[in-house]
């Protein structure tokens, strides 16, 4: 622990030091997360106590600045000082970066909780998307063009009930809680960025632009997702258009890593026992044996914090933002945990107190819209029926108990509904068997999700409601007054609100 | 990469890998990603193909150019403030500095994911949600104030119990606690 162990349990590759924390001035004791400044006592330490400085132990690895190299490259031309002379001053060489917990098997902890983390996104991301229905009709398609990445789109289904509000909740709620990961694990490779010569050859300049893909379509998956879920639509374009296909550039991009990068990764995570860096304290921290990973720093500073204390603080930050989000789409009592989510807090009270996704207002309904002259159209083989909302309450009422869960990831727990079923409604446009597709219309003005269309096997679910009333009142305006779709596990937005008309066996 | 090197044998393999500097496997597997990005990607540029392509870049490079150095310097900063020998005294734990290293960046964390609504940058929250827009720099600084007040009592905890289990050598161990 104190001067006289600092030469004990130095990891193989590794040279022995000699014990020096006891004449070392303490401003050896240098960040981990700040590397730039060049330290004094560690520049003045002898060459062979570098581990990174023995080119024969770097079969493959950037050719070292020497400073003979360097006077000989000035006296040749500029472009083959700048090739042969190995890398400018600056973060492109490895002693640059100091942190002594950079290396391989922190880089892989870090990729491996992404490894696991997302493809859950990934699926979840789709099934999104499936949710939708868009291979139903052009209107719920937010991505028109797709092509072939909409190969594996099926009917969404009606059961469970809250399945929507699971993969959507899960999806949101671990995008968040992994981006102290993903910035752990971007912050762990950055000598990579620079790494010397910029390009080695045909395959290192592919696999370089593949990274590209891979870190940027990774930050612009998180944050095109995470502005999303706050409102705040600054990204250029519809955000289902940058999400999605987005997410498709990025993914080919993170198979070729995997693929590359698996074998290091599981060697990487053998070489050390998580058991015993969780045990090991700041001032037992070495760093990682020198390798060609292009991760440990021949010249690392003493480590100021432990690899325990950078995965805890990383774990933390993940903690944390869980505690601060997850309560949106569990919902209930634990909403308002959700301190920081956009969804952490109700509304309001009483039996309309729920979350809503749009209000009346933000969608352009007026009160005439929703006043006494109202009416519900409904189309079918049989022709047109009109309905007021008191002829509607005439007709059999069903109820059910369904949950609101949105694309943003927020949900609500089950609420009451009661209202005509979709199926009862389909019977009188003249569908008395095997109700077809039904295209909903709404009273809003503009926006996207105006108008949808929902698949026969939602319309059949004798749970699909046309509900006029919520938790035993009538529907508040900012739930669709007078009258709104509820089908269990649909999309929040697909739950068309103010409706004012439905056709049966339509698509548009 | 290397890894992939599962051909061996035969002429034409050494040859690429001699001239392409990785394995047929490894070219193959680029290749077949590059196409499935090319296809997502004309899809994903259609509309604002200089905004996508901006965000997409800038994102790439936004936490090595922009985050790394900002945080970085900022610790720089704590260092030289505090003075770096902080670092020495609690040799048997951590550091002091990491007492506020961490609330601190988990703080920023925190600001970072959720600065549109802490910073008030969504204009139509309220009229969108119907809920209150003000709620969330006051959680925030809040949350910022818990995570310091438990890293000062971890310090505590920390100092207190270091200085009954491990007097120190020079000095006298009664004076210790009050450090």
């Amino acid at each position: 622990m104190d001067a006289d162990d600092s030469g004990e349990d130095v990891p193989p590759g590794v040279p022995d030091v000699p014990p020096r924390r006891a004449n070392v001035p303490a401003e050896e004791n240098a960040d981990a997360a700040a590397e730039e400044n060049p330290q004094p006592a560690a520049e003045s330490r002898p060459a062979a106590e570098r581990p990174g400085d023995d080119p024969a132990a770097h079969p493959g690895a950037d050719p070292r600045p020497a400073n003979r190299a360097q006077r000989d490259s000035a006296r040749g031309t500029r472009v083959r000082a700048a090739l042969t002379a190995g890398p400018p001053p600056g973060p492109a060489r490895p002693e640059f970066w100091r942190s002594p917990l950079r290396g391989p098997w922190l880089t892989s902890v870090f990729g491996l909780i992404l490894l696991i983390g997302i493809p859950v996104m990934f699926v979840t991301g789709l099934l999104s998307y499936a949710a939708y229905n868009p291979d139903l009709a052009p209107i719920n398609d937010q991505t028109p063009n797709k092509g072939w990445l909409g190969f594996y789109l099926f009917s969404w289904p009606t059961d469970p009930s809250w399945l929507y509000r699971l993969t959507q909740g899960v999806h949101v709620t671990l995008g968040v809680v992994l981006v102290p990961v993903l910035l752990a694990k971007l912050w762990s490779v950055i000598p990579k960025l620079f790494s010397w010569p910029p390009v080695r050859n045909a395959a290192h300049a592919l696999e370089r632009l593949s990274l590209l893909l891979l870190v940027g379509g990774a930050l612009f998956e998180f944050v095109t997702g995470l502005l999303n879920i706050e409102l705040h639509y600054i990204f250029p374009g519809s955000f289902y258009t940058l999400h999605f296909y987005g997410a498709w550039v990025f993914i080919g991009a993170f198979v070729v890593h995997i693929a590359f990068r698996i074998p290091v990764m599981t060697r990487s995570l053998r070489s050390r026992r998580l058991r015993t860096e969780l045990r090991t304290s700041v001032s037992e921290t070495r760093p990682e044996p020198a390798d060609d990973s292009g991760l440990v720093s021949p010249r690392p500073a003493a480590a100021t914090m432990s690899r325990r204390g950078a995965l805890g603080a990383v774990g933390l930050g993940s903690l944390v933002l869980f505690a601060v989000t997850a309560g949106q789409s569990i919902g209930g009592s634990l909403r308002r945990t959700a301190l920081l989510a956009p969804h952490g807090q109700e509304p309001g009270p009483g039996p309309n107190g729920f979350q809503i996704n749009k209000t009346a207002a933000s969608v352009g309904i007026r009160a005439a819209d929703i006043g006494a002259n109202w009416r519900l159209v409904v189309r079918g083989p049989s022709g047109e029926h009109t309905f007021t909302r008191e002829q509607l309450l005439l007709l059999p009422q069903h109820s059910a108990a369904l949950p609101i869960a949105c694309v943003e990831g927020w949900s609500t727990s089950d609420q009451h509904w009661s209202g005509v079923r979709l199926r009862d409604l389909a019977a009188m446009a003249g569908y008395r068997e095997d109700p077809p597709e039904v295209f909903v219309d709404s009273a809003e003005r503009g926006g996207s999700f105006s108008s949808t269309v929902l698949r026969a096997n939602q319309v059949r679910d004798s749970r699909s409601l046309l509900a006029l009333h919520v938790n035993g009142v009538d529907l508040s305006p900012d739930h669709g007054y007078p009258a709104r779709v509820i089908v269990p596990d649909n999309p929040g937005v697909h739950n068309t609100k103010w409706v004012t008309s439905l056709t049966f066996g339509a698509t548009a | 990469m290397k890894d992939l090197g599962v051909v061996k044998d035969g002429g034409l393999v050494k040859g690429l890998r001699a001239r392409y500097g990785a394995s047929p496997l490894h070219l193959l597997l680029v290749l077949c990603s590059f196409a499935l990005a090319l296809y997502a990607g004309l899809r994903l540029l259609k509309g604002n193909p200089v905004g996508v392509a901006i965000w997409f870049v800038g994102a790439a490079l936004v936490h090595d150019l922009v985050l790394v150095p900002l945080y970085t310097l900022t610790d720089r900063a704590l260092q030289a403030v505090l003075g770096t020998g902080s670092g020495t005294r609690a040799n048997a734990g951590s550091p002091w500095i990491n007492y506020i290293r961490v609330p601190g960046g988990v703080s920023f964390l925190l600001l970072l994911v959720w600065y549109p609504l802490v910073l008030r940058r969504v204009p139509d929250y309220q009229l969108t949600t119907g809920l209150a827009p003000d709620t969330f720099l006051g959680h925030w600084l809040l949350i910022t104030g818990a995570l310091f007040a438990a890293s000062a009592l971890c310090l505590l905890t920390a100092l207190v119990r270091r200085s009954r289990v491990r007097p120190r050598r020079p000095a006298p161990p009664r004076s210790r606690p009050r450090d």
